[in-house]
């Protein structure tokens, strides 16, 4: 200030002078005991969405992740029985709000029909290809038996394996394979579909849409799904 | 404006059926205005892309449209020089896309702008990114090269939609002749559906170019887009309950409370359970600021009062708000003992930033009649009452303007306040002079506030205040208060205004600095100028002047009253360069992240 005397401002209580309430929020906005602090931790959950089969549709969805700073494992997109449909599933890490929000943001994309979180016990599955240096096949191939890989190519020096299954599976065989010398690996991500009757994300029916909305909100904000495991 | 107030639009259908019933009983007469009649609702038809996107407009209902021509837009100007829709030529497409959003604020129907392939939507970029986050309804329709020089990097070629999908509600690329005025019918629609906002259709040459005979579609959304307009009974029966018990309620009204045209229900709701009533920024007016009940504005640099009033409540009813940080301040610390009840039409709204309780997703002026019908008796507040009013005394925001110092900013505020009507529209650009037309104008009518809030955009003041003029009506006068920065952003829009014959004043709170950055320097960088500092500015009078517009200048408070008076009275775009008092700063403030509670006065509480 150029004008040391002249001090502006408003009057009132200074800061200190003023009462201030005991609550308290946590980081995600919800109301806590500040003594018991309790933030949510994040998990590991699958979302699957059922989309406009379009161009630029991956484009929206994943821009929205990256925009919002979702922690994204793995996203995969394919077609579906219905040719003008496709299927994205993600996988995510967040706390419940986090994955509550982007459910709620995916579901916002005009070219999105419909979004679902997946019980734990949906069907997951990977698949990855892995060359390795088969200098002695027998050894190679025992373990390929070993978890169920399928040879999709072989050389005098090299085979290729595919292994589908659960990313521990997946993990556990690149592990076994590293000791021939891995030359190459190509993953996907994950894919997954409800179990039985269960629909995984469907269109849904307009008018059960409605009244539904802010019931799935209430429910959800006060009781979050359960965590999922990895398989 | 006399011209615009002559012009008659011709899709308006209740008009035709007007004339026709009155004309009945002289059946020559009808016969004549029949068949003029049939010439304008039947208009030639439809023979290429570009004129199937201005009958979409047309068939909209949209008057007017702001732009600039380019290469690949030619085709729809071309058919643009057929139609009854008056085209505002901007001086800049940043400016198209501000006036737009200003007229869709004003109108409250979507604003439309148009820009050329490559720089002409780049250009555009800004004010998307603003009305995205402020959900004002607008349709943007840009050029592109031909579909063949799609992806080659062809001359004035940007991938628009790529480019604007972060900022856009919905964006399409239109592939179809036949389907591109329904791509535009159905922007028009999205626009303003829901939760409004910018959309944009982005329009190849050869598309608008090529013969089709196909009408567009009448607006409508597509079909995966699904709106609830009444929230679930049972949280509204539940939320009822929690307000009738509470002790100390408060309303906290955001701008989806103006986009949902719900401020007359939220009145009545408020006066009638006498709960002290507190807006966000984009809420200004949708609260009548002069009623005992109004605590003004919350936030960073909300009143006293309102910060008071929000931290210290039990019950919070927030409507059309998303909790924005610069409202919250510290999440930890915001309306920290409050359960909240949150209403709004986006289900991505509720509990993204402050957890609702009550979660009710709807239109706000339904959801707020249902719980009207639901709220038996009013909650017991009288002491809650009187401690909201006693804050208002507390922490008044009145002011020093002594005699012997450059001229306060706030006292030409309120000087310009009470040189003008209670539906006056105001405009600004963002900076220090922004917080002070909030703070220091009475609002009292919803669609008179017209700024960038979410995004904070410097020059949308003067491109913001022509879109407010052409959509205000006649005796509303529109007030850009600026500063000489932003006003330095976008002042080649005073072509514009003075070819047009804009009635509009513009208040350059000249202080010679970008002074929001240079407070925050005094206050958080030891008051190191880095870059804050003008030095020399512009004589906006005079230049104002060489564009052909009138020019002021205050120096003093003597001369305050009567220029203001003065420009206000001429008819035409007017500049005032206001010198004031360069070392004024805005109070309260909190700083970001800080406890809303905890407000500072004076520099030294920071
Ligand atoms: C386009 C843009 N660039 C930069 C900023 C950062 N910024 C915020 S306020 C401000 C100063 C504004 O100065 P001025 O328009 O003169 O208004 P004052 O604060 O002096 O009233 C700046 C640079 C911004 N908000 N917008």
């Amino acid at each position: 200030m150029t004008d040391e005397t002249y001090q502006q401002g408003l009057e009132g209580p200074p800061p200190e002078e003023r009462p201030t309430p005991a609550g308290r929020r946590n980081k995600q906005g919800i109301r806590i005991d500040p003594e018991v602090e309790a933030t949510h931790e994040p998990r590991r959950t699958v979302i699957s969405a059922l989309v406009k089969h379009e161009p630029g549709v991956l484009a929206e969805a994943s821009g929205l992740f990256s925009r919002r700073q979702f922690n994204i494992e793995s996203l995969t997109v394919g077609p579906t029985k219905n040719d003008d449909r496709a299927r994205i599933t993600v996988v995510v890490e967040e706390p419940d709000p986090g994955i509550d929000q982007i459910k709620k943001q995916l579901r916002k994309l005009l070219p999105v029909i419909s979004v679902r979180e997946l019980e734990p016990d949906a069907m997951r599955r990977e698949l990855a290809l892995v060359k390795v240096d088969a200098h002695d096949p027998a050894a190679v191939n025992a373990v390929a038996d070993m978890y169920d890989a399928k040879t999709v190519d072989s050389s005098p020096e090299t085979a290729t394996f595919e292994i589908t299954g659960a990313r521990q599976k997946i993990n556990a065989a690149v592990e076994t394979f590293s000791q021939f010398g891995i030359r190459e690996i190509s993953r996907t991500g994950l894919t997954a579909l409800a179990r039985g009757t269960d629909e995984t994300a469907a269109a849904p029916s307009t008018d059960d849409a409605a009244s539904t909305a802010d019931k799935a909100n209430q429910q959800q904000t006060q009781q979050y799904t359960q965590t999922t495991t990895d398989d | 404006m006399s011209e615009r107030a002559a012009k008659i639009t011709p899709t308006d259908d209740d008009e035709q059926a007007d004339d026709q019933i009155t004309d009945s009983a002289a059946p020559d007469a009808a016969t004549e205005t029949e068949a003029e009649a049939d010439s304008e609702s039947t208009p030639k038809p439809v023979t290429n892309g570009a004129e199937s996107v201005i009958r979409a407009l047309e068939n909209a209902g949209v008057e007017y449209a702001f732009g600039v021509q380019g290469g690949a837009i030619m085709p729809v100007y071309d058919a643009l020089y057929d139609s009854d829709i008056t085209h505002i030529t901007m001086a800049h497409e940043q400016g198209a896309s501000h006036a737009a959003d200003a007229y869709g604020i004003v109108a409250g129907k979507p604003g439309i702008c148009l820009a050329t392939s490559g720089p002409g939507a780049t250009n555009l970029v800004t004010g998307l990114a603003d009305a995205d986050m402020d959900s004002d309804p607008m349709v943007a329709l840009t050029g592109q090269v031909a579909t063949d020089f799609v992806g080659n990097d062809a001359f004035q070629e940007t991938d628009t939609t790529g480019v604007t999908t972060p900022v856009t509600k919905d964006n399409t690329f239109s592939t179809d002749p036949d389907r591109v005025g329904t791509d535009v019918s159905e922007a028009f629609a999205l626009a303003s559906e829901g939760r409004p906002g910018p959309t944009l259709v982005d329009l190849p040459k050869d598309i608008t170019k090529s013969d089709t005979e196909v009408e567009p579609d009448a607006p409508k959304t597509p079909d995966t887009y699904e709106v609830q307009e009444e929230a679930d009974p049972e949280i509204v029966a539940a939320a009822a309950e929690r307000i009738e018990n509470a002790d100390r309620p408060a309303l906290l009204l955001g701008g989806g409370v103006i986009k949902a045209e719900a401020s007359d229900v939220c009145r009545e709701f408020a006066i009638e359970h006498e709960i002290p009533v507190i807006t966000t920024m984009p809420g200004l007016g949708s609260f009548p600021e002069d009623h005992e009940l109004s605590m003004e504005m919350a936030g960073m640099h909300g009143t006293g009062y309102a910060n008071m009033a929000i931290t210290h409540c039990d019950t919070l009813i927030g409507i059309g708000t998303r909790f924005d940080d610069r409202l919250t301040g510290g999440i930890e610390t915001f309306a920290p003992d409050a359960e909240l009840i949150h209403i709004d039409i986006d289900p991505a709204e509720i509990s993204k930033n402050i957890h609702a309780d009550y979660p009710l997703i709807g239109d706000a002026a339904t959801v707020v009649e249902q719980l009207q019908a639901a709220v038996d008796s009013s909650p017991q507040a009288t002491k809650w009452r009187a401690q909201c009013q006693q804050w208002k005394s507390d922490y008044s925001m009145a002011y020093d303007a002594p005699e012997d110092r450059p001229v306060q900013p706030e006292f030409v505020v309120e000087a310009l306040d009470e040189a003008t009507s209670d539906n006056a529209i105001v405009t600004t650009g963002v900076g220090q002079h922004q917080m002070w037309a909030c703070q220091y104008w009475t609002y009292t009518e919803p669609r008179t506030w017209v700024s960038s809030h979410g995004l904070g955009t410097m020059g949308y003041g003067l491109p913001a205040a022509i879109g407010a003029r052409v959509a205000a009506d006649d005796d509303q006068e529109v007030i850009c208060i600026d500063g000489d920065g932003s006003f330095l952003m976008t002042l080649q829009g005073l072509s514009v205004a003075v070819r047009e014959n804009l009635d509009i004043t513009v208040a350059v709170l000249n202080n010679e600095y970008i002074g929001m950055v240079r407070q925050w320097q005094d206050a958080f960088f030891d008051g190191r100028h880095s870059a804050s500092d003008y030095g020399w500015m512009p004589e906006f009078d005079k230049l104002a002047e060489a564009f052909g517009a009138q020019g002021y200048r205050i120096d003093e408070y003597d001369d305050v009253a009567d220029t203001i008076q003065e420009a206000i009275a001429y008819d035409g775009p007017s500049v005032i360069d206001v010198h004031i008092d360069p070392q004024a700063n805005v109070y309260p403030m909190v700083p970001s992240g800080g406890d809303n509670g905890q407000f500072a006065l004076t520099e030294d509480q920071l």
